[in-house]
């Protein structure tokens, strides 16, 4: 397992370079710089901006200090935001949309397993089309007119709730609603079909066979079963989640590192890019190395280092 | 013929080889099906034909692509030209959707947007289908090191800031159709792929898929004919999915630039900018919200239709 | 079949019940009154003079500023807080006249001025404001060594060798035109006569900075660092998410502060913010430092009539030629595009806001001699004309030996409103002049790099002023200006700019910038003049004493609440 680790962990630095790299000249290429505004910067002192930040120097130079600097664990400076700490911005931001992002998780997990379970017990009855259309709402409505929606029934109409803003516990009902809605419906759909698939398997059949109880055979078969493509879903899910999403943050005016991202990209706020898409990344790749290692816990017959061959 | 009462029955010592005589029956025809031969697709065709709701949400889906095609026709309206002693009207025997901001007709720009909507969703959908699955397939199939080198190569791709790639895209190319679908399944198909991936590594040590490798299958054969039909659930239900994915997405990139170009409008990008003044002009979100969401309900049930009909396991 | 019709049916319930709340919605308009957000406050003068007991003023940011370092600054959003943290050598009023502010009196003679600083403006840890603070302010502001660089250290050119000290020619900063004399005299020497000079002192780039700051970097994005000489002080900033202010005991006028805290959301999107006010969230809304969706102004002009508050600013809209491509280095062909548009529809069906079709490049709101330039000089340097504009149009074709014109495109930067006023336009070229125009919208980055690269035909463009005065509009155009992004090149016009900056005669000035202004528009035509802007917001009724300058710029320092609010 320590060698497995230690493995993954090896492919992990090395995709980060790629990651790093990749990200780094494309983000080069694009047209503008942090300068870049209607009212021009006198060219004297967009040249000492340039000098300051070391974007007077050919790409190649530029992108070698920043690999030195990363590997120090140095993130630099934000370059429109004066003298902020790139990481200090990150952690600001990222600790609004995980706080967000971890309630938002567990209750779409909780209602969307649930919905989907309910759902494939009793196939092609009321409860199966009752979820589904749930579910299909979730998907066919865009979030923004789920948020809009949200905001003008339950602040606007109702006043139970604040419209913006996100100052303590009543601030998170609307945002979170918004934001399961689509995980919600996914989990759910996927969970109904390999619940599905898993109640037709051979392996029920024989637990019914020898008189197994239909709860044990639920807890310890079907669930067990069911939920792989759900935890396939997960990770990804976990990392898109609480890496924010840009138009609820922005709709509830909530400082997260979703809205973030957009608006240093828009600005060509380097260093900022480069910390938050680093950051993404390795979220990213830990959510599926996590991913990966709950595959092997929850169903025994996989074996993730082996090949074909193994 | 029966051949327990032959085996048992004594040989009569008295037969000749003259007596024996061939009857025209050999082994092979002995094996031939007397059942007409069904398929695999001709057999699911039949499943989904019996599935009522499936072939109604079918037709639903086909009126719309055909109102779409006829919709902006039948009208006296085009979706371009502006009109602006009618703007924001509501719905009437003049305009049956009533107008926009800029006094253009709701019903035909309505019936555009779902033609550029099903035009952008159908398109990143096969093609996230047809990369996903292939890679997604073989990175669970293979396992070990082609999985994790394509597997990284995936979370990299899925981990580089999208919106940098579809700037430098609209600043590389021309705005059209082809670059919004292209900017979308640049990093579409990884879901798909992962949830493929997941599918076959819990499907390839099954006993059906060591017998058949026992029986000499190939990869190919074991991928293609056993594995990927077993994990059809999960994959249509992501390509159900990644239809109205790619539909908001597109309204999200016109938001940014990179959608499709004014006065063309798809019905996300329509619900968007309806969405600020909606108490008051509620058609405007209504008609393009209906559209949109019927689309979906439908393209959920057939594809749940389809699942059913295709998924070997769910055979009756 | 049956179970199918139930899914639709639901979906279509769904679908219909939040028209139906929105129906619901328009009937009892305005009478929606939830009052849950007002705490009432422990402190504060109630019953006083009908104010209201909590002095809490609401408002929303659409943007968060980068930093509260008044060298730094740049945009308006960090302008609004600014005004209320921090004061300068004066104030201006609502007509741009200049008030006392950390000066009491000051003496102008030609380029030197000499400022009187009061002697009991302190800062917000007790020390006095003395006219050191300033020179040390204006120093970092100029200093090329201050990290980062302030990109408005050329508000500052004006100063004697400011300009030449910050581009590093002159490394000795005594020999720029600002000294303090004593503790509360600061002499100024301008490099030109100024005549707007008093005004920009209220700017935030010459606001003074309290010394301690000289090495702390990070002074400026901290709650607890900053020391300021205005009516409130920065009490919390929850990055993202708050921004509150608080009523500084220490400062001098502090008797006529009635507000006791400033909170501001920091809400980036239009709908929300206009929800947000009417659930009572919010006092004011709208420009200059949030937005209020275009749509609604025609729907809150009947519903919140009483609360829409729309006032013309020193800004104007126009498209520009690039004049170095085809078909736009024609003038003819130029002018045609320009007489073929019907400003006035398009101000009231498409831009919405109330604004003022515009004719020249100077907006209203900027001073003349005795009035504003805009009353004494008539913008009537072209008319709207569609026969004319046709037959400008084959005449200019003719000249240029098209039979077709050239594929044309108009560029803007991705945004609703532009978007829907570049349809409009295109629009009216198809129908007024048969000419196909197509539009095409850009990241605002990849926008600006291609219209200052000039690589464009015809593109959106806004400009807002500086300070008050028409200079701020028409010294973009000279030919060495790194603003003038349209190939526009003109000697004569170069020469009456020079000429403008030269002088201390007002006459002479504005002489100079009407024959300026007519060669860029009537006779060259070089842009495309579509509206002046306003300011669209809107004001709770129990708001009073919001100051809105010609800038569009907001004062909330002498604003309060009266006891309307519950």
């Amino acid at each position: 397992m320590v060698r497995y680790i230690a493995n993954k962990f090896f492919y992990m630095l090395v995709s980060l370079f790629i990651l790093i790299s990749a990200t780094f000249f494309l983000m080069k290429a694009i047209p503008g710089d942090p300068f870049t505004s209607e009212k021009k910067v006198p060219p004297a002192i967009k040249e000492r901006l340039y000098e300051q930040y070391g974007l007077d120097k050919p790409v190649y130079q530029q992108y070698l200090k920043y690999l030195g600097d990363i590997a120090q664990g140095n993130f630099g400076i934000s370059m429109k935001r004066a003298n902020q700490d790139v990481s200090e911005i990150i952690g600001q931001t990222f600790s609004s949309s995980l706080k967000l992002g971890l309630v938002a998780i567990v209750v779409a997990v909780v209602v969307g397993v649930l919905l989907g379970m309910l759902a494939a017990l009793y196939h092609r009855k009321l409860m199966d089309n009752v979820a589904m259309v749930l579910a299909v709402l979730g998907i066919a409505v865009p979030s923004f007119v789920v948020a809009t929606m949200l905001q003008y029934v339950f602040a606007s109409k109702l006043h139970w709730l604040p419209t913006t803003g996100f100052n303590g516990p009543l601030y998170y009902f609307l945002p979170v609603a918004a934001l399961t809605a689509q995980p919600i419906a996914f989990i759910a759909r996927l969970t109904r079909s390999s619940m599905l698939e898993v109640l037709h398997a051979d392996y029920i059949k024989t637990a019914k066979a020898k008189g197994l109880g239909w709860m044990a055979i639920l807890f310890r078969h079907v669930i067990r079963n069911g939920i792989m493509p759900v935890i396939t879903y997960l990770g990804p899910m976990t990392a898109n989640i609480v890496t924010g999403s840009v138009v609820i943050e922005q709709l509830f005016g909530i400082g997260g590192i979703g809205k973030q991202f957009v608006e240093v990209i828009s600005n060509r706020d380097y260093p900022i890019i480069m910390g938050i898409t680093i950051f993404y990344g390795i979220l990213l790749m830990f959510a599926r190395f996590i991913t990966d290692i709950a595959y092997v816990l929850v169903d025994p017959r996989i074996k993730l280092n082996k090949g074909k061959e193994g | 013929m029966d051949l327990k009462q032959m085996k048992v029955m004594p040989a009569p010592a008295d037969l000749k080889p003259e007596d024996f005589r061939k009857i025209g029956m050999d082994e092979k025809e002995a094996e031939v099906i007397q059942r007409e031969s069904i398929s695999a697709w001709q057999d699911a065709w039949y499943r989904l034909r019996t599935n009522k709701l499936a072939m109604f949400a079918l037709c639903v889906l086909i009126f719309i692509c055909v109102a779409a095609i006829i919709g902006p026709m039948i009208s006296n309206y085009d979706y371009y030209s502006n009109d602006y002693l009618n703007t924001n009207s509501k719905p009437s025997a003049e305009h049956w959707f009533g107008t926009d901001d800029l006094g253009r007709d709701m019903f035909v720009r309505t019936w555009m947007g779902a033609r550029i909507s099903l035009i952008v969703g159908l398109a990143a959908a096969c093609i996230d289908l047809l990369i996903g699955v292939i890679y997604g397939g073989i990175m669970g199939y293979y396992g070990g090191r082609v999985d994790e080198i394509m597997n990284k190569f995936s979370e990299i791709l899925y981990a580089i800031p999208y919106l940098l790639v579809t700037i430098l895209l609209l600043v590389v190319l021309e705005p059209s159709l082809g670059t919004i679908i292209l900017a979308l399944t640049i990093t579409g198909w990884i879901n798909m792929s992962w949830i493929v991936r997941g599918e076959i590594m819990q499907l390839k040590n099954r006993e059906f898929v060591l017998a058949s490798r026992s029986m000499g299958a190939g990869s190919g054969r074991l991928l293609f004919r056993h594995l990927l039909p077993n994990a059809v659930g999960p994959i249509i239900v992501t390509v159900t999915l990644s239809v109205p994915n790619a539909i908001f997405a597109e309204a999200f990139l016109s938001f940014l630039g990179l959608g499709v170009q004014a006065p063309i409008a798809s019905l996300g990008s329509m619900i968007n900018d309806a969405l600020t003044a909606w108490e008051a002009y509620p058609w405007r979100m209504l008609f393009p919200a209906i559209l949109i969401s019927l689309t979906m309900l439908c393209f959920n049930i057939f594809g749940d239709g389809l699942r059913d009909a295709l998924d070997p396991k769910l055979k009756k | 079949m049956k179970k199918n019709k139930s899914l639709l049916l639901l979906l279509t319930l769904v679908l219909a019940l939040s028209t139906l709340l929105a129906a619901c919605g328009s009937n009892d308009k305005g009478a929606s009154n939830g009052g849950k957000n007002n705490t009432p406050a422990e402190n504060g003068n109630s019953g006083e003079d009908g104010l209201a007991a909590d002095q809490t003023l609401r408002i929303n940011l659409s943007a968060e500023p980068p930093t509260f370092d008044p060298a730094l600054a740049e945009d308006s959003q960090a302008n609004t807080v600014l005004k209320t943290m921090y004061e300068g050598l004066v104030r201006v009023d609502d007509e741009g006249q200049p008030l006392p502010g950390t000066a009491e009196t000051w003496d102008v003679d030609g380029v030197k001025y000499t400022f009187h600083l009061r002697k009991d403006a302190v800062w917000s840890n007790g020390d006095p404001v003395t006219a050191h603070d300033f020179v040390f302010a204006w120093e970092r502001v100029l200093s090329p060594e201050t990290m980062p660089a302030p990109t408005y250290a050329y508000q500052l050119y004006y100063l004697k060798n400011a300009q030449k000290y910050n581009e590093g020619e002159i490394s000795d900063f005594s020999q720029v035109g600002v000294r303090a004399a004593d503790d509360y005299t600061l002499e100024v020497e301008l490099e030109a006569p100024t005549p707007y000079f008093l005004g920009l002192t209220s700017f935030y780039t010459y606001y003074p900075v309290h010394q301690s700051v000289k090495g702390d970097e990070k002074w400026a994005l901290d709650a607890s660092k900053m020391i300021v000489n205005g009516p409130f002080t920065l009490t919390n900033w929850t990055k993202g998410q708050t921004i509150e202010v608080t009523k500084n005991d220490k400062y001098w006028d502090k008797d006529n502060i009635k507000l006791n805290k400033i909170t501001m959301s920091l809400v980036n999107s239009s709908a929300s913010e206009l929800a947000s006010y009417k659930n009572n969230e919010l006092d004011r809304a709208g420009h200059p430092h949030g937005e209020i969706p275009t749509d609604q102004i025609p729907i809150l002009e009947k519903d919140l009539k009483d609360e829409l508050k729309i006032k013309g600013i020193a800004s104007t809209y126009y498209y520009q030629f690039n004049t170095t491509e085809k078909p736009f280095d024609n003038f003819k062909i130029r002018k045609a595009f320009a007489m073929a548009i019907d400003r006035q529809i398009l101000v009231d069906k498409v831009a919405l806001g109330g604004q003022i079709p515009a004719f020249g490049f100077v907006p209203p709101g900027i001073k003349g001699i005795n009035d504003e330039y805009r009353v004494e000089n008539k913008d009537d340097y072209f008319a709207e004309n569609i026969e004319e504009a046709k037959k400008l149009l084959e005449e200019g074709m003719q000249e240029e030996g098209y039979t077709k014109l050239p594929d044309i495109t108009l560029l803007y930067n991705s945004n609703d409103a532009h978007k829907k006023f570049a349809l409009a336009v295109a629009d009216m070229w198809k129908q007024n002049l048969g000419v196909d125009v197509q539009t095409q919208n850009q990241e605002w980055a990849v926008f600006l790099e291609n219209r200052q690269n000039l690589n464009y035909q015809v593109a959106r463009a806004g400009w807002s002023a500086d300070y008050n005065d028409p200079m701020t509009f028409l010294d973009m155009w000279t030919s060495n200006s790194p603003h003038n992004d349209v190939g526009f090149k003109n000697e004569e016009y170069d020469k009456l700019i020079a000429e403008a900056k030269a002088t201390e005669d007002n006459e002479k000035r504005n002489e100079n910038f009407k024959k300026a202004e007519e060669i860029f528009v009537k006779e060259t035509m070089a842009i495309l003049p579509l509206y002046y802007y306003t300011n669209v917001g809107l004001e709770k009724p129990w708001l009073k004493g919001v100051s809105l300058d010609f800038s569009g710029a907001i004062d909330y320092t002498r604003a309060y609440i009266t006891e309307e609010r519950k």
